[in-house]
């Protein structure tokens, strides 16, 4: 960022909502099927049509508001009027100026609390390609339209415009997109496009400056593009104003490939969508019953989760900022549940937090489906020195790997008894004779030259020793 | 030809036995054959899906099944109502090559009750229009004078129930639609309270107006056929949740003790002869045992204006759709943009157009809130109007249409003459209240006068009671009358 320039930030989140069937109409709401297989004359907008409002919609629409801390009001659906071939009625039904929940907001895992203006349900529309070198619907051979996606329930959440970074832009689109996957509304995968994020960008001297005039970026279709093209844009327009130009409100669209903005329409050719009320659907008014309903449904929300594992760490003693970080990532990857079943079990906080932050997230998707007590077997093997942390790993990544299993046949069948206090003895007096002077200065007081002898041990059983009974047992000889 | 059977006669002589579903279809089809070819009232004939229909329904009564209320009676829908396989126009090029994938919820209902259906009826594009001059297809002409217009845009259903074509049609009621053509043609044409009806399936004109009812030879029909095709439908959000209606039950029982208003506003306008026949209707009405009042509601004169906002707002949107891209016409041009504006300039005609860019315009950003919404706020008006003389009368009574049927031609050059047709009619159709036109003598032109009853919302039943005296005294009317013979 240029020096003394501060960027105004808002972001608009579309989230596909992960229902059976679309917002309006029974059929299928999958991605990836044939073209125009899940479709009816209510999706493809055939005359005579008539939408009806899909439940489980309201409901994760209920769901996401309540876990962005929105009020949910009395809602209505107007139609958003424009031509484009993959609109099917040409007009998107979508609410307007009565939306579905309103004032809310989403803390940062640092503790930033960021504005929710709005988030609202409306449909999807289909999707076109356009054959040709252009690959635009202007200049195009021909163009597909594939409908399977029209009248896909989304959810529109419009932020404040309160982020001032595009760290604090990604941080919130991270974090959004874990509090949705949380709500069971979405899948949250960016790349599908079931999440897609727009942003409102602006800059200006000094904080104390009012807003500058801001452009809407689209197409950005992951995290990185997000911080990428905010930094651009805003670099972009601090130039113009620098060489005393002027911003225009504008739309723009992020090259990924360029690794630039580039201008769709100005605000002279903004579309007058005439918006007006949907006569073919009635006022939405969920009762304190139905609120209530979803809000006991909806599980913990990654804050929430983050502020539980947190509270572990200090009841430890353990806090530091690599534990907040390893924190963040099982809440991340849902496997925090691991953590605290794992705490409960005996396993000491950090022991817990590191195997699942470090081994255990290698292989989420599994980790999320391990057996919680083997977990807790396996960490106590670990923590009462019956097995080596190497060995702990190994055993860790083999029940990830088979779905399960128990620890201490895993341990046996890897040949991973514990050594023979004999043959430690043996291995450690032999590590001895060939360290003379590194003995003699053990001997003296030097204890981190402890290290240098459980290498050597490790290093002659092929890290089958136990750390801390190669410790106990210089200790012992040192007298 | 053969005076016209009621729905409910031939319903009952067929379920027991008496006539055959396929003989009674003849009739109508020779009916049909033989005067269709001036009168213009379908614009398809389904005489095979009829005859294999009527053929079922026999059947279902030789083998002691019951087809239902409206077993083999033949009905003739409106071409805006989809149905199955069979081409569904709006009496538009834009439609041009669409068969529907699915039957409207009335389309079923009829069905499911034993209707045979022959056909679809001619109408103004899009239901936009008060003579059905405005089809795609040409005119369809009045059966009481073939050079005059029957009304609309439902014409052709009407006409086809006037001339005897089907004892039943379906028509949409968005300003009037379906009672401005029945008092043209001397026919009952109801338009039933929002929500009562499904609209599924229903080519939408202006959503928040549209009603599908019946047009009938008779009060009792209009019962029976309301009976038949409202209730709920959960593929219409609009569509009431309430147990289907149960009106023909309590058509007898009168309107002893009621109070009738006769509603002034309705009166300023109509011709004289067509003012004299109301009179007429509400002594009519007071020799029923019913307590006359002349009410006023000034909101109502506002209607026309309101309505000529709001329609054609919904319609210009509700008509996008007709984009050449996924059914109907498609015009073909270098980008896709252009085939969306070449489909549709040749696609609809000039009425159409014109309300499209009418209704575009009202809401637009700037003019919205001088147009659009302030049209909204007269609606509140007019239901606030009829709210306060509901506090006073039980149903209202005035005139269906100024006056008889236009010559063919006399005001197509002049759309706000031919609005000025509908300004008794469009109130209900804003406050969402039912109404119903019903056959009351003759003009001085010979031709058939409407006197129409309104009612609050939901309150057929008492529509249709007052609607029955109102048609007893019409056949005595016409019975002492000389030279009231039909054409």
């Amino acid at each position: 960022m240029t020096d003394g320039w501060v960027m105004v930030i808002g972001l608009e989140v579309h989230c596909e909502l992960k229902t059976t069937t679309k917002l309006f109409c029974g059929c299928p709401n999958m991605f990836g099927n044939e073209p125009n297989t899940n479709v009816c004359p209510v999706c493809l907008g055939l005359p005579g049509s008539l939408p009806v409002l899909n439940q489980k919609a309201v409901e994760m629409a209920m769901a996401i508001g309540t876990a962005l801390n929105c009020e949910i009001r009395p809602s209505t659906f107007h139609r958003k009027n424009y031509f484009y071939p993959d609109q099917a009625k040409d007009y998107q039904i979508s609410q307007y100026d009565e939306p579905i929940n309103v004032d809310g907001w989403l803390e940062l895992p640092d503790g930033f609390r960021v504005g929710i203006e709005r988030a609202h349900m409306e449909e999807d529309t289909g999707k076109t390609t356009h054959a040709g070198v252009t690959g635009r619907i202007h200049g195009a051979d021909y163009s597909l339209v594939d409908y399977n996606r029209s009248g896909v329930p989304l959810v529109e959440i419009v932020s404040c415009p309160d982020l001032r970074t595009s760290a604090q832009a990604r941080a919130y689109v991270t974090e959004l997109r874990s509090v949705l996957v949380a709500t069971g509304a979405s899948d949250g995968k960016m790349e599908e496009g079931s999440m897609r994020v727009d942003a409102n960008v602006s800059v200006r001297r000094s904080a104390d400056d009012p807003f500058g005039t801001r452009c809407e970026i689209k197409n950005l279709n992951s995290v990185r593009s997000v911080g990428r093209a905010i930094d651009y844009e805003a670099g972009r327009q601090i130039a113009l104003i620098e060489s005393g130009e002027q911003i225009m409100q504008q739309t723009r669209h992020w090259d990924e490939d360029a690794s630039r903005t580039v201008m769709l329409r100005s605000k002279e050719d903004a579309y007058d969508y005439r918006y007006f009320l949907e006569p073919d659907l009635v006022p939405l008014v969920p009762d304190s019953d139905w609120k209530e309903a979803v809000a006991d449904a909806l599980g913990m929300m990654p804050a929430q989760r983050r502020a539980r594992l947190a509270d572990l760490l200090r009841d430890a003693g353990n806090v530091t900022d690599a534990r907040t970080e390893q924190v963040a990532t099982v809440v991340d990857l849902g496997l925090d549940d691991l953590v605290v079943e794992a705490i409960a079990g005996g396993i000491p906080t950090a022991l817990a937090l590191a195997r699942t932050a470090n081994e255990a997230a290698a292989d989420p998707e599994a980790a999320r489906q391990l057996d919680p007590g083997s977990f807790v077997t396996l960490l106590s093997m670990e923590a009462a020195g019956t097995l080596s942390s190497t060995q702990a790993k190994t055993v860790l990544a083999e029940l990830l790997a088979a779905g399960g299993g128990d620890p201490s046949a895993i341990a046996r069948e890897k040949g991973f008894e514990a050594m023979s206090d004999n043959l430690l003895s043996v291995t450690v007096a032999h590590a001895i004779e060939g360290n003379p002077d590194e003995w003699a200065r053990y001997c003296a007081g030097e204890d981190k030259l402890a290290q240098v002898f459980i290498g050597q041990v490790m290093k002659s059983t092929r890290g089958q020793a136990n750390g801390k009974a190669v410790v106990a047992e210089l200790q012992r000889l040192r007298g | 030809m053969t005076p016209p059977r009621s729905a409910l006669g031939l319903a009952a002589a067929i379920r027991n036995g008496e006539a055959s579903a396929v003989e009674v279809l003849d009739d109508y089809l020779a009916a049909i054959d033989a005067h269709d070819g001036e009168i213009h009232a379908f614009n398809l004939v389904t005489r095979d899906a009829a005859r294999a229909q009527a053929t079922i329904v026999d059947q279902l009564v030789a083998s002691g099944g019951d087809p239902g209320l409206l077993a083999g009676v033949p009905v003739a829908l409106k071409d805006n109502l989809c149905t199955r396989g069979v081409p569904t126009t709006c009496s538009s090029r834009i439609l041009d090559g669409w068969r529907p994938p699915y039957d409207a919820t009335v389309v079923t209902r009829l069905g499911e009750a034993g209707a045979v259906m022959v056909g679809k009826t001619n109408m103004d594009e899009f239901a936009m229009g008060s003579s059905t001059e405005n089809s795609a297809f040409g005119p369809t002409r009045n059966p009481h004078d073939t050079s005059r217009v029957p009304g609309g845009s439902s014409g052709g259903s009407a006409a086809a129930v006037a001339v005897g074509f089907a004892p039943v049609a379906l028509g949409t009621d968005t300003g009037g639609s379906i009672r401005q053509p029945a008092a043209l043609c001397g026919v009952v044409g109801m338009k039933p309270t929002y929500g009562t009806v499904s609209r599924y399936g229903l080519v939408a004109f202006a959503s928040s107006l549209d009603q599908i009812g019946p047009l009938t030879t008779t009060v009792a029909d209009a019962a029976l056929v309301f009976d038949v095709i409202g209730g709920h439908d959960p593929a219409d959000s609009t569509c009431l949740d309430r147990p289907a209606p149960r009106v023909l039950s309590a058509l007898d029982e009168g309107i002893q003790g009621m109070t009738v208003g006769v509603l002034t506003e309705f009166l300023e306008g109509a011709d004289a002869d067509v003012v004299a026949r109301t009179r007429q209707a509400a002594e009519a009405c007071a020799a029923a045992g019913a307590r006359l009042e002349e009410i006023s509601v000034p909101e109502v004169r506002l209607g026309l204006s309101a309505y000529y906002l709001i329609a054609p707002a919904e319609a210009s949107s509700n008509l996008a759709r007709y984009d050449g891209v996924r059914f109907g016409l498609r015009v073909d041009a270098e980008d896709t943009m252009a085939m969306n504006t070449a489909t549709r300039s040749a696609g609809f005609g000039a009425e159409v157009k014109r309300r499209i860019m009418l209704g575009t315009y009202a809401l637009s950003a700037g003019y919205m809130d001088a147009y659009y919404s302030q049209a909204l706020r007269v609606r509140t008006k007019i239901i606030e109007g009829f709210e306060r003389a509901y506090r006073r009368c039980d149903v209202l009574l005035g005139p269906t249409t100024p006056s008889t049927a236009f010559p063919i031609g006399a005001k197509v050059g002049d759309p706000m003459t031919m609005y000025l047709s509908d300004v008794c009619t469009i109130p209900s159709n804003l406050a969402g209240h039912p109404a119903i036109s019903i056959p009351f003598g003759r003009g001085d032109d010979g031709l058939p006068v409407g006197v129409q009853l309104l009612a609050p919302a939901l309150a057929e039943s008492t529509l249709l009671r007052a609607a029955a005296v109102i048609e007893a005294a019409a056949v005595i009317e016409a019975a002492a009358s000389t030279g009231g013979g039909r054409t």
